[in-house]
Order: C-alpha cells, then sequence, then structure tokens
C-alpha cells in the first residue's frame, strides 16, 4: 500500500501543531467558537449531538495492521472503546474531548494517517473498490489513480473554499463496488476501441435532499489527462456553483440547472485551455505510484483446498459463511473474505478496540497484513490462502466477525441517526437492529438471497436510503417517528433511485412492513431473480397494493 | 401536575457533553438538575448562557421545553424527542459496554 513520502509527512506533522495552537487558543478564549468551527472541521473534528465526533481518513480504505492496531489504541484510550465505519471508508469516534484531539492527530501521524479533509468543504476521502486489486472482474486497479487524486487535492490552495463539498470514487471492475454513480466525480477505468485504457468519467451524481444518478461527462479520458480534467471540472465548479443556498451548492445542482451538454462545453473549454504540460501524468509518475500497490508475495497455491472441502462437508455453519462471506479471488489458492460488522442485533459498522486488535493480528497472521474498509461498512481481508480459511473462520467466529450475511438483508447499511447526529430526525440504528432481529432465521428460512437495505435517519441520506434496493427514511411527524420506504433503488452499474411506495409507517410498524415487502417478493419471483429484479419487473404498483393492502 | 418551562442546553467546550444551565450560573449534566424558567425568564437564562460562552465553557446554547413537576417544581424531561435523546445518551447499547 501507499507509504508517506517527506511532503505527506511534513504537511500531516505540520498540521498536527497548527491544530495543537489552534486547540489551545480556542480554550483560552483567544479564538471564538464562529472563528474555530471552520479549523476544526478542516481536521474533521464535528460537534454532534452528545460529544465531539472525530472523522479519520482512510484513503480509499486501506489499512495496515500498524494503522488498525492504532486506531483501536485511540478509540481505547480517547474513546468508548470503539469506533464506527462509514460509508465513505472512513472512521469516526462518538466520544472524543476537544482538549484530546491534538494527541489523537499527532497518534495518528505517527502511523501515517490524518483527519485532513474529512470535512468542510473541499474534496472528501477519495474511495474505491474494496476489492481493488484482488477482484476476477477487474480490469486494472483504480487505488493508484485514487492515490494521484488524494495528493493532487490535498490543501490544494485553489480548491480549498469549494461552493459545497465534494466526493470522488473510482473502480476499475465491471461490478461497481464503489458506488461511482452517486459521487460528484465518478471514475470507471475502462479501454477504448483502440484497446487503450483510461476513464469513463461521471459528474453530478450525488444523494441528499435532491439524489441525482452521475451523467456521463466523457466516454473515454486518456489516463494521463486524469488530473488536468478534473482541475477543469473543479474549477468551472468553483466559478459556477451556488453559494448562495446551502443546499443547491453541489456540484450535481449546477450539471442539473445547467445540463450536461453545457456544463460539458464549459469543462471542456476549461481543460483545453489550461497548460497541458503541468498536470501530464506520464508514464514514470504512474509507474512509481504503482509501484506501492503492487500485488503481495503469493504463495503457488492450488485452487483445490482439503482443508476447504474437509471443514464444508462436515460443518454447515462454515459452509455457509463460505458460500455468502468469501469471494473468488484473481490469484489461484487465495480467497477475499468479508467480515461482516453486522452482527444479529449489533450496530452496523461499529468495532470495538479490542476486535480491531484482534483483526490486525488475523491481517498479519493470513493477509500479509492489510484491511480493507468496504462503502457498505464491512471490513475486508483481502488475500487469503483458502487452506486458512478454516482456521481464519474459526477465529471471526469467536469474535462475532462471521455472521453470514454478505449483501444480504440484514448487511444494512445505516448513519448513526437521532442517537448520535445532530442533523438526524429519527434514529436509524434501533430499526437496524430489529430488522436484523426479525430476518435471524427468515433469511435463511426464505431464501431471500442478494438485497440492499439502507437505512437513513434523515434527508440528508448519509445512510444511502435513495440507492437501497429497499430504502428507509426517519421522518419527524407530530413529534414522532415514522419511516418512508422507497423500493427500487441500486448504487451499483445497475443505479437508479428509489420510488417512495407510499404512505410512511410508524417505528412499531416498520418491521412487519419490510417482511411484508419481503414476502410480496417471495411470492412473486421467478428462477433466481433477486428482489431487486422482481421489483422492476412488476413494477411499483404491485408492491404498493400489496402492502397497503388490509394495512 | 406537570407544566412546560424553558430551560438552556448547550454543549460543554472542552468535551463536548451535553449541559444544563443551573442555578447559581453552573451547569449540570443531570436535566433534572437544570434551572426551568417561564417564556418571559427565558431571556435572562439566555444571557447568562452567552455570558458562559464567552467564558469558554460552552457552546452553542439554546432553550428547550421541558416538563415540569409543578409540587417540587423539578424539571422531569425535555418534551422533544431529540432532547431526550440528549438528555440520557444513544437510546442503543454502545459495543464495548455490551
Amino acid at each position: 500500500m501507499y507509504q508517506y513520502d517527506q511532503t505527506d509527512h511534513t504537511l500531516t506533522r505540520e498540521r498536527v501543531t497548527e491544530y495543537r495552537d489552534q486547540v489551545s487558543r480556542r480554550l483560552d478564549g483567544n479564538i471564538s467558537e464562529d472563528d474555530f468551527r471552520p479549523l476544526r472541521l478542516k481536521n474533521g473534528l464535528y460537534m454532534q449531538l452528545h460529544a465531539y465526533m472525530l472523522r479519520v481518513g482512510i484513503p480509499y480504505g486501506m489499512m495496515s495492521s500498524d494503522q488498525l492496531r492504532m486506531l483501536a489504541y485511540i478509540g481505547r484510550k480517547y474513546d468508548k472503546g470503539y469506533g464506527h465505519f462509514t460509508t465513505r471508508q472512513n472512521l469516526q469516534y462518538n466520544w472524543p474531548t476537544l482538549e484530546d484531539t491534538p494527541d489523537i492527530l499527532e497518534n495518528l501521524a505517527s502511523v501515517e494517517m490524518n483527519a485532513i479533509q474529512t470535512s468542510g468543504n473541499v474534496n472528501r476521502n477519495v474511495t474505491s473498490d474494496p476489492l481493488a486489486g484482488v477482484a476476477p472482474d477487474e480490469l486494472e486497479d483504480p487505488r493508484p489513480y485514487a492515490e494521484i487524486i488524494r495528493q493532487f487535492l490535498t490543501l490544494h490552495p485553489e480548491f480549498s473554499w469549494l461552493p459545497r463539498k465534494f466526493k470522488v470514487a473510482i473502480t476499475g471492475a465491471e461490478d461497481d463496488r464503489a458506488a461511482i454513480n452517486v459521487h460528484d466525480i465518478g471514475l470507471k477505468l475502462l479501454k477504448n476501441e483502440a484497446g487503450e485504457t483510461g476513464f469513463r468519467v461521471l459528474v453530478g451524481g450525488g444523494l441528499g435532499r435532491s439524489p441525482f444518478i452521475g451523467k456521463v461527462i466523457r466516454e473515454f479520458l486518456p489516463k494521463d489527462d486524469l488530473i488536468r480534467y478534473i482541475q477543469a471540472i473543479l474549477r468551472v465548479y468553483n466559478m459556477e456553483g451556488r453559494r448562495d443556498n446551502m443546499f443547491k451548492a453541489r456540484i450535481k445542482i449546477l450539471v442539473h440547472e445547467l445540463g450536461i451538454e453545457k456544463f460539458a462545453s464549459l469543462v471542456e473549454e476549461e481543460f483545453q485551455a489550461s497548460e497541458e504540460d503541468v498536470l501530464f501524468l506520464g508514464q514514470a509518475e504512474e509507474d512509481r505510484i504503482k509501484a506501492f500497490f503492487a500485488a503481495p508475495d503469493y504463495a503457488d497455491l492450488s485452487d483445490d483446498s482439503p482443508e476447504v472441502i474437509e471443514m464444508s462437508s462436515g460443518n454447515e455453519a462454515f459452509a455457509q459463511w463460505l458460500e455468502r462471506n468469501v469471494l473468488a479471488h484473481k490469484q489461484a489458492g487465495y480467497s477475499i473474505v468479508n467480515l461482516s460488522l453486522k452482527p444479529l442485533g449489533g450496530v452496523p459498522g461499529d468495532i470495538t478496540s479490542d476486535q480491531m486488535d484482534a483483526v490486525a493480528g488475523l491481517a498479519d497472521t493470513f493477509s500479509f497484513g492489510q484491511i480493507r474498509a468496504t462503502h457498505r461498512q464491512n471490513l475486508v481481508l483481502a488475500d487469503v490462502a483458502k487452506k486458512d480459511l478454516p482456521s481464519l473462520w474459526q477465529e471471526l467466529v469467536d469474535l462475532n466477525l462471521a455472521t453470514p450475511n454478505l449483501d444480504r438483508i440484514s448487511d444494512i447499511i445505516c448513519c448513526p441517526g437521532m442517537d448520535y447526529c445532530s442533523l438526524a430526525t429519527a434514529r436509524s440504528i434501533p430499526i437496524a437492529k430489529r430488522l436484523s432481529e426479525r430476518f435471524a432465521d427468515l433469511d435463511t428460512l426464505l431464501n431471500i438471497g442478494e438485497i440492499r437495505l439502507n437505512i437513513s435517519g434523515c434527508i440528508n441520506a448519509c445512510g444511502h436510503h435513495h440507492v437501497g434496493h429497499i430504502g428507509i427514511l426517519g421522518v419527524e411527524k407530530n413529534g414522532e417517528e415514522f419511516y418512508q420506504i422507497t423500493l427500487g433503488g441500486s448504487s451499483s452499474e445497475d443505479a437508479d433511485i428509489g420510488q417512495i411506495i407510499g404512505p410512511a409507517f410508524s417505528s412499531e410498524d416498520i418491521i412487519d412492513a419490510v417482511e411484508k415487502l419481503v414476502g410480496i417478493y417471495i411470492s412473486n419471483r421467478e428462477d433466481d431473480e433477486r428482489f431487486l429484479d422482481t421489483y422492476r419487473r412488476l413494477g411499483k404498483a404491485v408492491f404498493k397494493e400489496a402492502l397497503y393492502d388490509a394495512a | 401536575m406537570k407544566m412546560t418551562l424553558r430551560m438552556v442546553t448547550a454543549n460543554r467546550l472542552h468535551d463536548g457533553a451535553v449541559v444544563y444551565l443551573a442555578a447559581d450560573d453552573d451547569w449540570t449534566r443531570n436535566v433534572e438538575s437544570g434551572l426551568a424558567a417561564n417564556t418571559e425568564d427565558a431571556d435572562k437564562l439566555m444571557t447568562t448562557a452567552e455570558e458562559a460562552v464567552h467564558n469558554q465553557l460552552i457552546v452553542a446554547p439554546y432553550l428547550i421545553d421541558v416538563e415540569v413537576d409543578v409540587q417540587s417544581s423539578r424539571p422531569v424531561r425535555p418534551i422533544r424527542f431529540r432532547e431526550q435523546i440528549r438528555a440520557k445518551g444513544p437510546t442503543i447499547f454502545a459495543p464495548a459496554a455490551e
């Protein structure tokens, strides 16, 4: 994985020193809260419902075991012994004190981590496919380009005060596991007719109160033009994006209001006007960054593992986990292992410091010392030898990280909701917990299969409800929590914004409503249709009628 | 008998904790120990709170409605659900506490 060079070290350390001074002046009263707020936000520190919240950046979700151990240590020493993985492959602490945050950032810097640009109106963490470099359906590893973009946009003076936050996602695979359709910029590595590799560029996707699927602005962008083209998009956005209304300030609104053709022509104009040589990527720089992401030293192993065959035949729980949470690897004899952070009745994305330490150890033993965070709030050990799967599984079971539910109904994306968040209008975590309990047995009993269920506690949609096959949005009505259901959304290559199915349900009724929806799917599905396929084939009316019939 | 009065809440500057304005310009973590006032006197509470902001004790103070027990004149609980959660903490167990 990427390792800091002198520039990264210097700017991270200098930022800690600067921030420590700012905090000290704030506590002394030499900076007012109004002046301090943008400074703390530039270092990932929010004020939430009960406490401060610190968001730590995990570039494209990649962590070394030493970094994860540091995250565990910080959770234990400065928080309440746990952290929370987010939908943008970052980690949040829910209870740090302001006084401790400079020490936390100094600890992070010691393992080449920081919280720079995890908040504020700047480019945020560049997210990517959690299976980058190991997925069989991948054309090329997207991480070097994610890293190049990270370097370009970190503390970039021209883009430090954008109209609003900005999010880039990149994938190199056929199956979109990075949700590139719902990002400000989405990039997909592909080949053109001449057989050259470059990027399809999407722009103006996003969720929140005005959800949009990204629009193609360039069908093929040569690799060497990547940075120059991103600069052109950001320049047009920086100049033309609305600053008068926070709710209309994201690039998706600008693209929508101008139309993609007009926006594209402005970008093209800016692109042509910029000096080619300055930002030309070039093979040498590309190769230098790519070297950090070279494949690990795989052993020469066979895909047939007697250990796995033996364990599968006698152990149903292992076999189920193998089928659901373990994915094919491009290297013979290896597997991709998903660690579920969605245990029965748990808080999606939460992980204790003890679990983090243990996972770091497992990564050292079984997966070349690296761990990845996924945008669906789980973890991945990407390079596990098949023969090690039985021993790894046993360890994960003991850690409660082996719930066999990857991409199934209890693998819920869930925002912190009103249990933690100052913006929320309703709680989301208790709904996720109750759904996971309700479907604990039904999932297998009914063979519900692949389904994406996403929950947000307010219209800002951090829980990605718009793109859930089933989406749930918590709202407040007359002081009570109600939950609105959307159906048919997706953040993958078949991306779409879900449709609101009808009137919202009370907290009491929402779990039954979801079970009823699943029932409608089960009784109507054909062959091996997923919930989403059945919904799209039958349409909203069929589901709506059955859901509200005699309800 | 219960009635609705107003209180000031905020987050403490140095650690972010939820606090309520209490007697003697003190700040308490416990909503039941806070100072409740009628709407007219609520402005005075806010003036006190603004001083506390100025003195680096708290940030972002605001008024909330609370249910008050008439006999003891003690606050019982905030009216709004959001404020009830702020008063008591998350409604779900944190994983480390399980």
